[in-house]
């Protein structure tokens, strides 16, 4: 039997590079092995991240024994992988290029590209190069037609891929594979490019100085970006990473960002946790707004805000757990028997079925980052205060009823306690919007359904016996959502009972600088164990930062961070034993977090920490 | 002999107007449903712009122009001949979709001052991707889509003018 992981690179072993509306995973090895255009949830043109032997794949390496060492640019999202071989040295630099809204008015663009330039900078080195494009998830091996100096050519329903190289490239026979193989000496240094046109004639990919140009362009492009970084504090490198990251999971047409670029990379290797993630969750709303405004990027979190309520109208009052990038909120949940999945662990599932699902929370989420948004911008547009007052009265309605909660657990519903907190939140947040002129609801109302809700809260929400509150109404189980309570205005993290909360969490479920969302073996419909999970832990570590144990917040930060991969990039979870990472890569809400938790302990050590309810200025009349 | 042609101008503009906007329908359904790469607006307003989204707006006001200015013609065919019926126009409109795919569109990349050469590569100021022969290189149902919208755009004209 074939040793079948070795066909697949650890998950941190990927790097992101991105152009704000689509992305790619390229691995240490030069291999490009995930990519969906043109935008995140399209089907892929390369998927040997699910499938190494069908799923299609860009690579670029040394034919002889290397080792690899990369990074980003600093302050870019441009990739540079050196591979060092006996006989010499080569780069590899990745870039899916993006510039300043003037250079697409001076230009034909094409709608998307990758930029690849191999450049040997020592001795010689003999490189390996193929282009393997398996369209609709690995179905579709497209018919290649070679137009001479125009470049290859993958038409396709529409759409066209285009491949120009400085190498000379073959065509395998009878598919539509390109390889290639040249020995590179001291100085020489090609460019490939792959683009992607679709519904129009397509605009051809220029190499040589043009591309030189682009690539600098684009370097500058991110460099702007993250100088704009107002963030000036400890772990300022990991922050600006995780922003850059975060910059690269938005797609810019809505403002919308997507939890992760990836599909189905398991929770669990061999288990059945294998999510779409390409969709954007509301649970993420109010934690990601704050980093941006945190960070000083205001037109991304007006963009982000604004999406969010466009998203939510169609469905308005009621609330979708997730959207794609343009609003939609039907993202039926399919799978591909076709694919193997990472590291034979199926179902490769595209879609999400926990479209359909209930979380109360999201109400709670949404109009807290209604709220700080209006906190930052002293503004709120009439259309957008009659949404949120129809999302007030959908809570007075339906915060009774159980829901699945935050963590979409497939074993049914239940009266989750952070998804009633979050309903109270929800409710006080709009009666202070109310008393600060920026909405009208009945506060009268409001305010009694709000006392009601904290009631039942803290009488079943609250087990004396462990001096903590629980995952579900009169449940014995630890729920890490539970430690974002100070975080929404719900309790001051010194309250009594938020501190023994956190003192059972922390000491049940954290494990070497990480965080388990629940303890593992919670029946959450699920088989299979999974890991610790990135985002809790950070939350653990603001825990510790709201409480005045700022060395034991950074402690404790310090070694989350630890387990970043060479580039600073986490994914969903981590294995505790290990520390490889599981689940999606790389995932927004995880470098929220670091966010949040970096931004958090500084304030704490400043003097300067606030939560979520925070008083909002009198609307200007 | 004197021969002059009396031309139905309101009819010719009005019918011309409605039959380009059904042609640009049929085009742009076709380029919706994956059928053809074959975008008239943007040709021709990449002819004057580099920027897509005003390439896409100026081509499609100029297209629209120059549907009206065909069905002028067409109406002066029909004039000459004394006779306008739909199978006229339609076969007026075989002969227009054929001209446009087989002798206008391989000379295009000589008229487009940023579509490639089809026998040299891309440079920085010509980079739009040349149609080719009955425009084949935008898909290969192209010929057939273009072919039935101008057949559309005559019948229309060739009826209600």
């Amino acid at each position: 039997m074939p040793d079948t992981d070795a066909r697949y690179a650890p998950i941190e072993d990927y790097a992101l590079i991105g152009d704000c509306a689509s992305a790619a995973l390229v691995g240490k090895h030069g291999s490009i092995d995930w990519l969906c255009w043109p935008r995140f949830d399209s089907p892929s043109v390369f998927a040997a991240l699910l499938d190494a032997d069908d799923g299609g794949c860009f690579q670029i390496r040394p034919v002889d024994d290397y080792t690899v060492d990369r990074r980003y640019l600093p302050d870019t999202n441009v990739l540079e992988t050196t591979f060092t071989t006996d006989t010499g040295v080569l780069q590899l630099t990745d870039v899916m290029p993006v510039a300043g809204r003037a250079a697409y008015r001076q230009e034909l663009w094409p709608e998307h590209e990758i930029l690849r330039r191999v450049e040997c900078v020592e001795g010689s080195v003999e490189i390996s190069i193929t282009c393997d494009p398996r369209l609709e998830y690995g179905q579709i091996d497209p018919p290649l037609e070679d137009r001479g100096p125009h470049g290859f050519f993958y038409n396709h329903e529409g759409a066209v891929l285009i491949v120009r190289s400085e190498l000379p490239l073959t065509r395998s026979r009878g598919r539509g594979a390109l390889y290639g193989q040249q020995t590179l000496h001291e100085g020489e240094r090609h460019f490939l490019s792959l683009t992607f046109d679709e519904g129009e004639p397509a605009v051809l990919p220029l190499l040589g100085d043009h591309a030189e140009r682009k690539l600098a362009r684009s370097v500058n492009y991110w460099r702007d970006w993250a100088g704009r970084c107002a963030y000036e504090g400890p772990y300022r490198d990991a922050v600006v990473r995780s922003a850059l990251t975060l910059k690269l999971m938005t797609f810019a047409p809505s403002g919308a960002i997507v939890a992760a670029p990836t599909t189905s990379l398991p929770e669990a290797i061999g288990g059945e946790r294998n999510w779409d993630y390409r969709y954007c969750w509301l649970r993420d709303a109010a934690l990601t707004l704050r980093a941006l405004y945190e960070l000083g990027y205001e037109a991304e979190g007006r963009a982000f805000f604004s999406w969010l309520l466009h998203a939510t109208r169609l469905t308005a009052p009621r609330l979708s757990v997730l959207y794609d990038v343009y609003g939609n909120s039907t993202v039926e949940e399919r799978t591909l028997p076709h694919l193997e999945g990472y590291r034979q662990s199926p179902p490769v599932r595209i879609g999400n079925g926990a479209h359909d699902q209930l979380q109360l929370d999201t109400y709670g989420e949404l109009i807290s980052a209604a709220y700080e948004f209006v906190r930052r911008e002293q503004s709120l547009d009439t259309w957008h205060a009659d949404l949120l007052s129809a999302l007030g009265d959908e809570v007075c309605e339906r915060w009774e009823e159980p829901d699945e909660g935050i963590w979409e657990v497939r074993s049914g519903r239940h009266h989750h306690t952070f998804s009633k907190a979050l309903c109270c939140v929800a409710l006080e947040r709009l009666v202070a919007l109310d008393e600060a002129g920026f909405l009208q609801v009945d506060v009268a109302r409001y305010r009694n359904e709000a006392e009601a809700i904290r009631a039942a809260v803290e009488e079943y929400g609250y087990n004396e016996e462990m001096e903590s509150y629980v995952a579900t109404f009169g449940g014995d189980r630890v729920d890490a959502s539970l430690l974002l309570l100070p975080y929404y205005g719900y309790t001051d993290a010194t309250a009594p009972r938020m501190e023994s909360t956190f003192a059972r969490h922390h000491g049940e479920l954290a494990q070497d600088g990480l965080l388990y969302r629940y303890p593992p073996g919670t029946d959450d419909g699920l088989s299979s164990e999974e890991g610790a999970f990135g985002i809790c832990s950070f939350w653990d570590e603001e825990m510790f930062a709201r409480l005045g144990r700022h060395d034991e917040a950074q402690e404790n930060l310090d070694r989350t961070l630890a387990y970043a991969n060479d580039l600073g990039l986490f994914a969903e979870e981590i294995d505790v034993e290990s520390g490889a990472f599981l689940g999606n890569f790389p995932q927004a809400f995880t470098h929220v977090g670091l966010i949040n938790a970096a931004v958090t302990l500084q304030k704490a050590r400043d003097g300067t920490l606030t939560t979520l309810d925070e008083p909002v200025e009198h609307a200007r009349s | 002999m004197t021969f002059a042609l009396t031309l139905n101008v309101g009819s010719a503009l009005l019918w011309g107007l409605f039959a380009t906007g059904v042609l640009t329908l049929l085009m742009a359904t076709g380029q919706g449903l994956g059928w053809s790469r074959m975008s008239f607006p943007f040709m021709i307003g990449s002819m004057v712009t580099s920027h897509r989204g005003r390439a896409m707006a100026l081509g499609f006001t100029l297209h629209l122009g120059l549907g009206i200015a065909f069905a002028i013609l067409y109406a002066l065919v029909f004039e000459s001949w004394k006779w306008a019926t739909w199978w006229l126009g339609g076969l007026l409109g075989v002969f227009h979709g054929l001209f446009v795919l087989i002798v206008f569109m391989p000379m295009l990349p000589d008229l487009h001052p940023r579509m490639a050469s089809k026998h040299h590569g891309p440079t920085p100021t010509r980079q739009l991707e040349p149609p080719g022969f009955m425009a084949l290189n935008y898909g290969g149902r192209t010929p057939a889509l273009t072919l039935i919208a101008h057949v559309a755009y005559g019948i229309l004209l060739g009826t209600f003018y």
